[in-house]
């Protein structure tokens, strides 16, 4: 699979973007290396979308971020969850798992279901 | 990213970049990707451009970034002011708990200068500001001749003329009228058990079309009601229009009402219709007056009654006030006061003078009210200047904690909104308690009917008024909380910090600043107490004028009679009869000294007849001036109190004797100048009158206004229009009245309850307005006394609080208490003394501009000056004696120890 071609959802960047930073605050490059990385190379995530989205996060003040330094001792621009952005990453897990769970019982279907009106 | 490094603190030193910002986060990203690729085996020229590559369009992404980072920029600054204004409100509150002393006075100051602020101008907008209570009442005029001598007689105008002018002009689209010479209680109600008084006007059938008033009920009166007869006698139906305040109170708001006849004097008359509550009639045309009923006013039957209308008009859209003038004035000559007399014509040339209605209503007030709104504009001021003098004391007991704040990084912006946070909570809080206590005095304004004011009935708090509250509320925070919060915010913060605060040179500056205050607050108390001192002595110079009799002990009621008879003999035989018979059984009541009945009482409407001349001289035309006429009894000189030289009339004088008369002084003076005018003939064309006595001359129309001809006939010889009995007794009116009205009862049945009026009530009526404005500039003037005492005492206070060592010192070297207490004294007075001689400066030219709402006093006045600088002075030394005695009683080394 050409993993530049996967076009994202609507909506689920800024999920996965909450999600990289349940563990403490990240900079934007550490960003899509974890989505990368997690995705086993599957998901690429092109910085001409990351980082307007995290942008949008910040303004929607679902990210604070704050200046600080990498591991490299370069100056970098952390993102943090903010309380908000922690009970909105909740709440989309939640539709993303029944989501994709619906999705998934459609595509695993054998045969027609039995009319309903038959019954 | 673990500890916030060293650059960190700088890095956004001249305040947040979000363009900056955005180019370090990617520049970063392309970095450690760079950094991933060298890792992985590139050469690092190569690894750069491979991440460029990788990144796509670096630019495009940047201006999108960009302008979100401005967004959330924004928007945090916003979030961060209402935050920071929230914090300041919070602890605006904080403080002012903690000094409750400060806030209660600061309040009840503002409250007071804010509450009176905003009545006045709810006065001043709804008498000179707001237009008529009528449509397009622009257009609306009063037509009047130039001011007369002779009253509403030359104020008015015949039913010919009326006729001849609405149907000559060309400009108006309407010309209306009502009748001048209604007396209050000129009608009866009856029908509804014991007859009730009610007060009519007769108006031309267009009256209410004319002023634009639309009916709340029923309908107005048509054209053929408006030539119709009202009077019993004659055939027509009559009609009546009822006011609306008349309709609630004595037909309990009967929805029905329309089409229903009520009884009038004794006849049914069909209500028509009911007017509006925004009509008052009263409020516009005879300020403190009521009107009950309206009456369509019979042309036909007035015809020969010379003048007794009032015009009003209304011009045609764009038509202004002297083109109006130009085309009356084309008209004149061609008007006949009775057309069936032809030398009556022209006798109206340049008595035609039309004058916006909104002038004729309201001209008179207009210098007084602007006085009123200036004087409570320098209240405004004063208590500005008195919290910016508190403020300024806190603020310097409170320059630690400035500075404290400002070393802690507080701007010095943030330290002035702070203050003008606290200056502008302290006078919204004013502001709401100033519109209530406005609320208050303009609901008890309104109501107050006796006062002689127009369109008091309008008068309320509208929008208009609360947004004038609103912008002087913040007015005030700015002049009171802009000064002190300058000067604290520029001070050096680390000398305060550093000083013990007493004798540092802010110090210093402060008293400076605050010296200035009182000098000025004293000087506009000088002011408004020189002002209100003329003001006061003009009001004691009205009620000094000899009005020509003595009203109190006397009291008046409309008498109701009927001279219903054949010829006019018959007719006078009756009246006499009926008087003779009233004023003998009124005369008896115990208590009661003398009784008179005329027709008019002073001080009210008045009229006059012709322009009799004296027998045997020549008079040019005009020379002499139309006396006003008053028909009266025997007796009723007495009764009134008026002066008199001569015979009073006797029950002897009847229709066949001779014609007899009493003239006043003035007219004796202008017709038979050195001569005793007793016994002399007066000619009224071919009629003689023999002169029997002469009177005082009676204020007819205003106590102000200066003295013309009157002449008094008998009622024996002359029919009165009406019988106004007025009493004589020492007994209180409300004693008497019960008496009084059985008396009359058992002579006449019909005689209705009428309201049995003190003649000091009429004189009251009319000083009313200038008493109200008297009241009001004297209560601001109190005002501005108690503030500028409050100022004076503030900055002594103050004063020897920071001297306290300085006197300590003094102490310890051998000065006395009493030497102490006069320096602080000394030290009041000087101020007061500069404060004194400025505001007399100022005094003088306001005084000079005031000069005509004086009245017999100079804005010279010296009683009035003395009067302020004796009343400043007294309040200083008081104001200055208790800081003394504290400085005084200052242990000298307890004030050492303390330093």
């Amino acid at each position: 699979m050409d993993t530049a071609k996967l076009e994202f959802l609507r909506g689920t960047l800024d999920v996965l973007i909450l999600k990289s930073l349940v563990w403490g605050p990240q900079h934007g490059y550490a960003i899509t290396n974890f989505i990368l990385r997690q995705s086993d190379d599957t998901l690429l995530v092109e910085e001409g979308t990351l980082y307007p989205a995290l942008w949008r996060l910040e303004s929607k003040g679902l990210l604070s971020a704050e200046w600080g330094l990498s591991e490299n001792n370069r100056k970098a621009k952390f993102y943090r969850l903010t309380s908000e952005g922690r009970r909105r990453l909740r709440q989309e897990i939640k539709t993303w798992q029944a989501y994709a769970a619906a999705v998934a019982k459609v595509l695993a279907a054998t045969q027609l279901p039995e009319p309903e009106e038959a019954r | 990213m673990t500890t916030t490094p060293f650059w960190r603190r700088y890095a956004r030193f001249f305040g947040a970049d979000p363009a900056a910002d955005v180019k370090d986060e990617l520049s970063f990203h392309l970095e450690a990707k760079a950094d991933d690729l060298i890792r992985q085996g590139m050469s690092p020229e190569a690894a750069r451009k491979e991440a460029e590559r990788q990144f796509g369009d670096l630019r495009a992404v940047e201006r999108v970034g960009q302008k979100i980072g401005q967004k959330t920029e924004k928007r945090r600054r916003i979030g961060d002011y209402w935050n920071d204004l929230l914090h300041d409100v919070r602890y605006t509150f904080r403080t002012l708990r903690r000094d409750p002393g400060f806030a209660i006075v600061s309040l009840l100051i503002l409250t007071l200068a804010i509450g009176a602020n905003v009545a006045v101008f709810s006065v001043v907008n709804t008498i000179l500001l707001r237009p008529l209570p009528f449509p397009r009442s622009n257009e609306l005029v009063w037509i009047a001749p130039p001011p007369s001598e002779c009253g509403w007689s030359c104020a008015t105008y015949s039913a010919d003329a009326y006729e001849e002018f609405s149907s000559l002009s060309r400009v108006y689209q309407g010309v209306t009228g009502y009748e001048a010479f209604t007396t209050p209680e000129n009608f009866r109600l009856t029908g509804h058990g014991e007859p009730v008084p009610a007060s009519g006007m007769e108006v031309i059938g267009n009256f209410f079309q004319v002023l634009g008033v639309q009916p709340a009920l029923g309908r107005l009166f048509t054209p053929e009601e408006a030539r119709g007869p009202v009077t019993p006698n004659s055939t027509g139906t009559p009609v009546v229009l009822l006011a609306n305040a008349y309709w609630r109170r004595q037909f309990q708001s009967d929805p029905a009402i329309v089409g229903k006849a009520i009884e009038l004097n004794g006849a049914p008359v069909t209500v028509v219709g009911v007017l509006p509550e925004s009509f008052d009639y009263g409020a516009v045309f005879a300020p403190g007056a009521k009107a009950d009923l309206f009456v369509p006013l019979s042309l036909d039957t007035e015809r020969m009654w010379g003048n007794i209308v009032t015009l009003i008009g209304r011009l045609k859209p764009g038509v202004t006030v002297s083109q109006a003038l130009d085309d009356a004035n084309r008209v004149t000559p061609d008007m006949y006061f009775n057309v069936k007399y032809p030398e009556s014509k022209g006798r109206y040339k340049g008595d035609l003078v039309p004058m916006p209605l909104k002038d004729y209503v309201t001209g008179k007030l207009h210098r007084s009210l602007i006085a009123l709104w200036l004087a409570v504009g320098t209240i405004l001021l004063i208590a500005g200047v008195n919290l910016s003098n508190l403020l300024l004391a806190r603020a310097a007991a409170r320059a630690k904690e400035f500075a404290m704040r400002g070393a802690l990084g507080a701007s010095r912006g943030r330290i002035i909104r702070q203050l003008l946070m606290e200056s502008l909570v302290l006078s919204g809080a004013g502001a709401v308690l100033g519109l209530g206590l406005a609320f208050a005095v303009i609901r008890w304004l309104a109501h107050q009917g006796s006062l002689a004011l127009p369109l008091l009935n309008s008068l309320r708090i509208d929008s208009q008024a609360v947004g004038w509250s609103v912008l002087v509320a913040i007015l005030t925070a700015m002049i009171f909380g802009l000064l002190p919060g300058l000067r604290m915010a520029g001070g050096n913060l680390q000398e305060v910090l550093k000083d013990s605060g007493a004798g540092a040179g802010l110090g210093r500056k402060h008293e400076r600043i605050r010296a200035a205050l009182v000098i000025s607050e004293i000087a506009l108390a000088c002011v408004l107490l020189v002002s209100a001192g003329l003001l006061l002595r003009s009001f004691s110079k009205v009620l000094e004028v000899d009005l020509g009799f003595e009203p109190d002990h006397a009291s008046s009621m409309n008498v109701e009679y009927d001279e219903s008879a054949p010829t006019d003999e018959a007719r006078v035989m009756k009246r006499t009869a009926i008087f003779q018979d009233v004023l003998a059984r009124v005369s008896a009541i115990p208590g009661v000294q003398a009784a008179g009945i005329s027709d008019y009482l002073p001080l009210g409407p008045n009229r006059s007849w012709d322009t009799p001349v004296p027998k045997g001289k020549v008079f040019a035309p005009g020379e002499l001036p139309e006396p006003l006429v008053y028909v009266v009894s025997p007796g009723f000189i007495r009764a009134m109190g008026i002066g008199l030289q001569g015979r009073d009339f006797t029950w002897a004088d009847g229709p066949k004797s001779e014609k007899v008369i009493i003239i006043n002084a003035s007219m004796a003076r202008r017709f038979w100048p050195g001569e005793d005018p007793v016994n002399k003939i007066l000619m009224r064309g071919d009629e003689q009158d023999r002169v029997v006595g002469v009177v005082d001359d009676v204020h007819e129309e205003s106590i102000e206004s200066s003295l013309g001809a009157q002449v008094y006939y008998p009622c024996t010889q002359q029919g009165p229009s009406r019988a106004q009995l007025v009493v004589r007794s020492s007994l209180p009116p409300s004693t008497l009245a019960p008496t009084l009205l059985r008396t009359l009862r058992e002579l006449n049945p019909n005689q209705p309850a009428s309201e049995f009026r003190p003649i000091r009530m009429i004189v009251d009526h009319a000083v009313s307005p200038r008493r109200f404005f008297m009241l009001l500039v004297a209560a601001f003037a109190g005002l501005g006394l108690v503030l500028a005492t409050l100022g004076i005492y503030g900055v002594i206070s103050y004063s020897v609080t920071r001297q306290t060592s300085e006197i300590g010192v003094r102490m310890a070297l051998g000065a006395t208490a009493g030497r102490v207490q006069r320096g602080v004294l000394a030290n009041t007075l000087r101020l007061t003394g500069i404060g004194i001689a400025i505001g007399t400066v100022m005094a003088i030219i306001v005084a000079k501009a005031i000069t005509s709402l004086l009245f017999a006093t100079s804005p010279w006045d010296f009683p009035s000056y003395l009067g302020m600088a004796f009343a400043l002075l007294l309040v200083a030394v008081a104001s200055g004696y208790i800081p003394a005695r504290r400085a005084s009683a200052i242990n000298p080394m307890q004030a050492l120890r303390n330093n």
